[in-house]
């Protein structure tokens, strides 16, 4: 997982979308895109979830997906699992609570969707 | 029953270790209470009128004596209030258990007891995929089709700790049923799944959607007649999904995915069969495999009856036969019962056991029933494999440790939620109330004449205790600050005696608290006269409409009386 700096700008090609974009109209757009920037205006409000799940299985999109807005260090395992590569923590989150978030599961009992194609860094 | 392998156990263990991790950071002031909240919900952790709420997850209503023996040490050692009383637990419609007096500094602790006995809080609250629900009769009943309980443990295993589905903007329920009879009201769950075999003999669900209480509630919309057993969690994606990413977020009352389908309508219906039809495309996209469900099935076991071996000759005891004809339950395995051990009796509230009693429940499951039990949609312990020739010992053994109450299906086997008593949600308490009933209809003799009834009883709109699926319901309401009931007739849980899944209806405005036996015996008056030969209370009620029972209930109203 890839941490942006909070404040530090978004890769200047990133598509951004917010989490009420309809991700399978934009098939198209994506090409030209290496990075896509996905936003939590509420940590609780799940929804650039699914949108990143469908980016990655239902459109194949190898590029960057990256979390933004109030990302909280213990969404990590969830973003890493949807498919997110990087994330730009919430200011006041400490990187080393997010890595260590990410050690805690051994496992997990269901591929999601994301998980089903192919890494970018398999390819 | 299912047996935790070296996996589930890691899993469990790990999850108790990373909500060790956020508590910590909670104590120490690095994780806020607001941001705590929604990841010690997700563990089973409320905090409610007077300490923190534990909901323990039991996965589709089996439970080993073990682990019952487990709840008991945990209701002992650490459900305890300042004063030194607690130490007992509430089984809920969702066939969980509830603690109620557990210091939030103990629950690191309490959560590594359950891990003990592979048990947990997982997902037992919080917006996400809470804990499956299923028959308490699953896989002994001799009306089923096809037997849960394999394709219940999938969908636990699928759904746990999903990580697309965690932050969902509500809470969503699904239950599951293989049977003629629906004994897990199916159609009042945000996914109620039927078991059924097609016209070719092959397994399959019949989908609903959209079912809940509440504020509005609303029967399950039909959305597939079957989809093979081998779709089925893909389905549930296809529709988990389209809910998470288009269900309403701005209030919480609009939020269940309930108000997205009537809302939508055949637009929510196209939506799922676009998104399901999107993953079958998907040659990525994984089916159950046989293997699978085999491996799972394997745990499932029946145990040796022992045929041929006939009761003893017992004389016969009309306080007997009035427990065998309530509380014992025809078998699909033949020299084998169920039995009922009622938790509705004089002096407890419904569902409430001690850490005694589940002590004496795990004894006796030991004893009698492979060492297993049930918990019902309707609050009640259930052994399942009690062999017939025992009936007579287990009846003399339940009774000594007041299990025997020969109520179950009748008035006082009600179901009701905590209430204001515990719960910080209610209006009212449910309690008294129902404790006020139960005193009133302790005459077995009227409570067997008066027949099967479903009395539902909850302390606040959000419906814990079902109140619109009773026959009749009572629902506690705040009016200027004080407690009062607003009673419903004719509800129905979609049982074959209720009939279709329908809330039911008001009769008029609400009751005081001391108001409220009063009425219940004038309903169960009214039933009494008009009935016709065979006639449950239900269908009395639906055939005479609202205004009788009004009027019967006005008749009775004192503090009241001016305001109708």
């Amino acid at each position: 997982m890839l941490f942006i700096e909070p404040g530090q700008p978004w890769p200047p090609e990133a598509l951004v979308l917010e989490n009420t974009a309809d991700v399978l109209a934009l098939a198209a757009q994506l090409a030209e895109h290496a990075s896509v920037v996905l936003r939590f205006p509420k940590w609780t409000d799940g929804r650039a979830y699914s949108q990143a799940v469908l980016l990655r299985s239902r459109l194949r999109y190898v590029g960057e997906i990256i979390a933004v807005g109030e990302v909280l260090a213990d969404m990590l395992p969830l973003l890493r699992r949807c498919g997110f590569d990087a994330v730009q923590l919430r200011a006041d989150q400490a990187q080393e609570t997010a890595e260590r978030a990410l050690g805690f599961m051994p496992g997990h009992y269901q591929t999601v969707a994301s998980e089903r194609v192919p890494a970018r860094s398999d390819l | 029953m299912y047996q935790y392998n070296d996996f589930d156990r890691l899993m469990v263990r790990a999850r108790a270790a990373q909500y060790r991790d956020q508590l910590q950071r909670n104590l120490a002031g690095e994780l806020s209470d607001e941001e705590f909240r929604p990841l010690r919900l997700q563990n089973g952790w409320y905090v409610q009128r007077h300490a923190p709420m534990l909901r323990v997850a039991v996965p589709y209503g089996e439970l080993s004596s073990r682990q019952l023996r487990q709840l008991a040490r945990i209701a002992r050692e650490h459900d305890l209030q300042s004063d030194g009383r607690g130490g007992f637990g509430h089984f809920t419609t969702r066939q969980n258990l509830q603690f109620n007096w557990i210091a939030l500094a103990d629950s690191a602790e309490v959560m590594d007891l359950l891990a003990a006995v592979d048990m947990h809080g997982i997902q037992t609250s919080g917006n996400c995929i809470r804990n499956i629900t299923s028959d308490a009769l699953a896989g002994i009943a001799p009306d089923e089709w096809v037997d849960p309980r394999p394709y219940c443990e999938l969908l636990r295993q699928w759904s746990t700790l999903h990580p697309e589905f965690a932050f969902l903007p509500r809470k969503f329920k699904i239950a599951v049923t293989g049977a003629l009879e629906d004994r897990a009201a199916t159609d009042w769950h945000d996914i109620g799944l039927r078991l059924h075999r097609n016209a070719g003999g092959e397994v399959g669900f019949a989908v609903a959607v959209g079912g809940g209480m509440g504020r509005t509630p609303i029967v399950a919309r039909p959305l597939r007649a079957f989809v093979p057993w081998q779709q089925i969690q893909v389905f549930i994606e296809a529709v988990v999904r389209i809910y998470n990413l288009y269900g309403r977020r701005d209030n919480i009352y609009k939020a269940r995915i309930k108000i997205l389908v009537k809302a939508e309508g055949q637009r929510f219906v196209d939506a799922v069969n676009a998104e399901f039809d999107a993953l079958m495309a998907d040659p990525a996209t994984p089916l159950i495999a046989q293997a699978a469900l085999d491996r799972v099935s394997a745990h499932f076991v029946t145990p040796a009856a022992t045929l041929g071996k006939v009761q003893r000759d017992v004389e016969p005891l009309p306080a007997y036969e009035r427990w065998a004809q309530r509380n014992v339950h025809a078998h699909r395995v033949p020299g084998f019962v169920a039995v009922t051990l009622s938790l509705k009796r004089a002096g407890q509230a419904p569902g409430d056991v001690t850490a005694d009693q589940m002590e004496r429940a795990a004894e006796l499951a030991e004893r009698f029933s492979a060492s297993e039990l049930r918990v019902s949609h309707e609050q009640n312990l259930l052994l399942p494999w009690v062999d017939q020739a025992e009936l007579r010992a287990l009846w003399l053994a339940a009774r000594e440790e007041g299990f025997a109450t020969p109520n179950i299906g009748l008035l006082t086997d009600m179901i009701a939620c905590p209430g204001g008593d515990l719960c910080a949600l209610a209006n009212a308490r449910s309690l008294p109330i129902a404790a006020a009933i139960t005193e009133r209809f302790d005459d077995l003799d009227e409570l067997h004449d008066i027949g099967d009834i479903d009395l539902h009883i909850s302390g606040c709109i959000n419906g814990c205790g079902h109140h619109h699926s009773g026959h009749i319901g009572i629902l506690g309401v705040d009016k200027d600050g004080s407690e009062w009931y607003q009673i419903t007739v004719g509800g129905a849980d979609g049982s074959v005696l209720s009939g279709p899944a329908v809330a039911g209806k008001v009769i008029g405005p609400s009751f005081a608290a001391d108001e409220v036996p009063e009425v219940i015996e004038a309903l169960i008056g009214t039933y009494l006269r008009e009935r016709q030969p065979g006639e449950h209370f239900v269908h009395t009620a639906r055939r005479l409409g609202t205004l009788p029972w009004r009027h019967a209930a006005d008749a009775v109203r004192r503090s009241t009386a001016g305001s109708s």
